[in-house]
């Protein structure tokens, strides 16, 4: 009997690969609305007015979803946070002023596309060389690329601050993105290696019968086998370049500064205690570039990287 | 002209060699086949013709010309692999033209030579479709229809109908070769199936440890084989051979020991000319009469084992000492499991090899 409701539920144990039941699907949803509450929070944090940022027990919900949520939980929703993330009075009863943040987001998404497509174009034309042409000691090369990788950034940032003090590229954006370009290579390198090692020999061969020279091989042939590839390797490596906060706070400049340093420093300037409501502003503002590429190029993430090249 | 010559080639993997002072022509509109076991080197051998790999030492001739130095794509010829290697992100027209970009052939020329040979191949229908939208079969006539879209030099083909199932192949031999024959082209297909050698070949090359064993034409490798290994590699079911002790040869007739028997067979007059000894003696398992009394002239076994093929029967028999047989007789002559047979080979098909294995003939 309690079998049967389970069944009817979708608890069944599914045979083969079926689509699972409503009950599964269920049962997952629960876990990841779970796992998304702290992003959610956050999210309805940014549009709280600032005095109910620290209320006990907390405001959780924008409407009362027709009287299902006590009024006490309910907040009144703002778009006041939004705004003052880009301008606001600096100093009590004070005019407002631009705050800058306009720049510092146009920072984040500059220095973080240039240096990832900068680190995908070459890394990739790295990795088609070590896969397609190796050298004597190739996985020597490999590796030592990938020690480049090993050391926290705390370590190597002492030696990085000197060498930019020396050369002048502290603070500019050449600097800041020819360090993030080298940090995201040895990821892309591996990565894009590993696509291009999957492909299918033959298919480069026949190419090169057909007339085709190397370069044309590789932009013709290989390059549109590996599209997948190469946007789970810019999706992965925009993620960690747009997170990416110690070698910003250190080498960039008040120009060149990058979102996750202004929002430390907008939040704890003034000696006004933490702004929580302005903060979950600005981050909610900071996930949406990052999760409108990812939501774009989620079907080439999803697919995989042989289809139907060859079967053996 | 359009012709491949292979002048003493060498193709040395560091201390292995795959391919060993290979001679071999093959002129225009001729058809060879390179055949032999798992790893024999004929592949190998097709690679060094289209440029993929680099001789090690001998010379590459293709249309007259030495080839040895220049890369796959200078030396304008079209291969078929066997796996297709259709670009997978190309579509089955944009593959067929694919080679045609290089020929500088205007875009108009182009889709009309791609329909052209998408008539001959019946690929009309699939040419908007990606390579894995397409069956096995399409795969194959895609694959050929991109060599033969453009003029090349020659044609090579890997194991071209290897992954097809047994019916589709029997279709796809058939117009492989009804469309090589309309093109006048040196074509050299690479195979390790022999039936496919001997139907499409004009000529076919058996190959084995990188060595040329024989070339000839499929008659010729079926009745005249150079040696022991090209006898057991044609024809099915295999040849028998087996070990026998040369006493005397007078009168065309050999006085020898086979498998513990005594036995006077006629054989070729050449053998007069071998030492008393070791040899093998191969007789093909439809090259038998089964006789009623046995003499010096037969093998006499029994019958162990009985596999009807339809038309004909085939028998595995086994001697006193131990040897096996394999006769092949009409499905009228019933023989039962137990069975004991007087064998007579056919004296004009009975091989005589010596000692090193090669044949022995006038």
């Amino acid at each position: 009997m309690a079998e049967s409701i389970l069944g009817k539920l979708g608890f069944r144990r599914a045979s083969g690969v079926d689509e699972a039941g409503w009950g599964r699907t269920l049962a997952v949803a629960v876990v990841a609305f779970i796992y998304f509450l702290p992003v959610l929070f956050i999210i309805f944090t940014a549009f709280k007015p600032q005095g109910d940022a620290l209320l006990v027990p907390p405001t959780l919900s924008p409407t009362s979803l027709f009287g299902l949520i006590p009024d006490h939980f309910v907040f009144k929703p703002t778009l006041e946070n939004f705004g003052s993330v880009f301008s606001r009075s600096m100093t009590p009863d004070g005019a407002p002023e631009a705050t800058g943040f306009d720049r510092y987001f146009f920072n984040s998404i500059f220095i973080a596309s240039a240096s990832v497509l900068l680190a995908l174009v070459i890394g990739t034309l790295a990795a088609f060389g070590f896969s397609r042409y190796p050298l004597k000691g190739n996985d020597t090369y490999l590796f030592i690329i990938l020690t480049t990788r090993m050391l926290p950034a705390i370590v190597v940032i002492i030696p990085v601050i000197l060498m930019f003090r020396v050369v002048g590229l502290s603070g500019s954006y050449l600097g800041i993105i020819m360090l993030y370009t080298a940090f995201n290579l040895a990821f892309t390198i591996w990565m894009m290696k590993s696509f291009f090692d999957e492909l299918s020999p033959d298919v480069e061969d026949a190419a090169r019968i057909d007339g085709s020279s190397g370069m044309r091989v590789f932009f013709k042939i290989c390059l549109p086998q590996v599209i997948a590839g190469l946007a789970a390797t810019f999706v992965f490596g925009l993620i960690l370049t747009w997170n990416e906060f110690l070698f910003a706070l250190l080498l960039s400049g008040p120009d060149t500064r990058t979102v996750p340093v202004a929002m430390n420093q907008a939040v704890s300037s003034g000696g006004r205690g933490t702004d929580w409501t302005l903060l979950a502003a600005i981050e909610t503002l900071f996930l949406v570039p990052v999760f409108l590429v990812t939501f774009f190029l989620q079907n080439h993430l999803l697919r995989g990287v042989t289809f139907g090249t060859v079967k053996r | 002209m359009s012709t491949i010559e292979l002048r003493k080639v060498t193709k040395r993997f560091g201390s292995f060699t795959a391919v060993k002072d290979v001679d071999l022509s093959v002129a225009a509109g001729e058809v060879v086949c390179l055949l032999g076991p798992s790893g024999c080197g004929k592949t190998t051998t097709l690679r060094v013709i289209a440029g993929l790999e680099r001789v090690t030492d001998g010379e590459v001739v293709v249309a007259g010309k030495v080839m040895n130095n220049l890369p796959p794509e200078k030396r304008d010829i079209a291969m078929v692999f066997q796996f297709y290697a259709l670009y997978p992100s190309a579509s089955v027209a944009e593959n067929i033209a694919f080679p045609l970009y290089h020929d500088g052939i205007s875009g108009a020329e182009r889709t009309a030579r791609v329909n052209r040979v998408a008539a001959i191949l019946h690929l009309e229908h699939v040419l908007d479709r990606l390579p894995n939208q397409i069956s096995e079969g399409e795969k194959q006539r895609a694959a050929m229809a991109r060599a033969i879209v453009r003029d090349p030099n020659c044609f090579l083909f890997d194991e071209p109908l290897s992954r097809l199932d047994v019916e589709l192949r029997q279709t796809m031999r058939g117009q492989i070769k009804e469309v090589l024959q309309g093109l006048s082209k040196a074509t050299v297909i690479v195979t390790h199936d022999q039936l496919e050698a001997l139907t499409m070949a004009n000529r076919i090359a058996i190959m084995k440890d990188g060595l040329i064993e024989q070339v000839g034409s499929p008659h010729e490798v079926f009745a005249k084989p150079a040696n022991a290994f090209v006898a057991s590699f044609i024809g099915t079911p295999q040849m028998n051979l087996l070990e026998a002790d040369l006493k005397t040869f007078a009168d065309g007739t050999a006085d020898m020991t086979v498998a513990g028997i005594s036995l006077a067979i006629r054989t070729d007059a050449a053998v007069a000319r071998l030492q008393p000894g070791k040899v093998t003696i191969g007789v093909r398992p439809r090259a038998f009469t089964p006789t009623d009394t046995g003499d010096r002239g037969t093998i006499s076994a029994r019958a162990e084992l009985i596999e009807p093929m339809g038309a004909e029967t085939l028998i595995h028999a086994r001697t006193a000492a131990g040897a096996d047989i394999r006769v092949v007789v009409t499905r009228s002559q019933r023989v039962k499991v137990g069975e004991a047979l007087n064998l007579r080979p056919d004296p004009r098909q009975t091989h005589v090899f010596d000692g090193a294995g090669k044949a022995v003939r006038s």
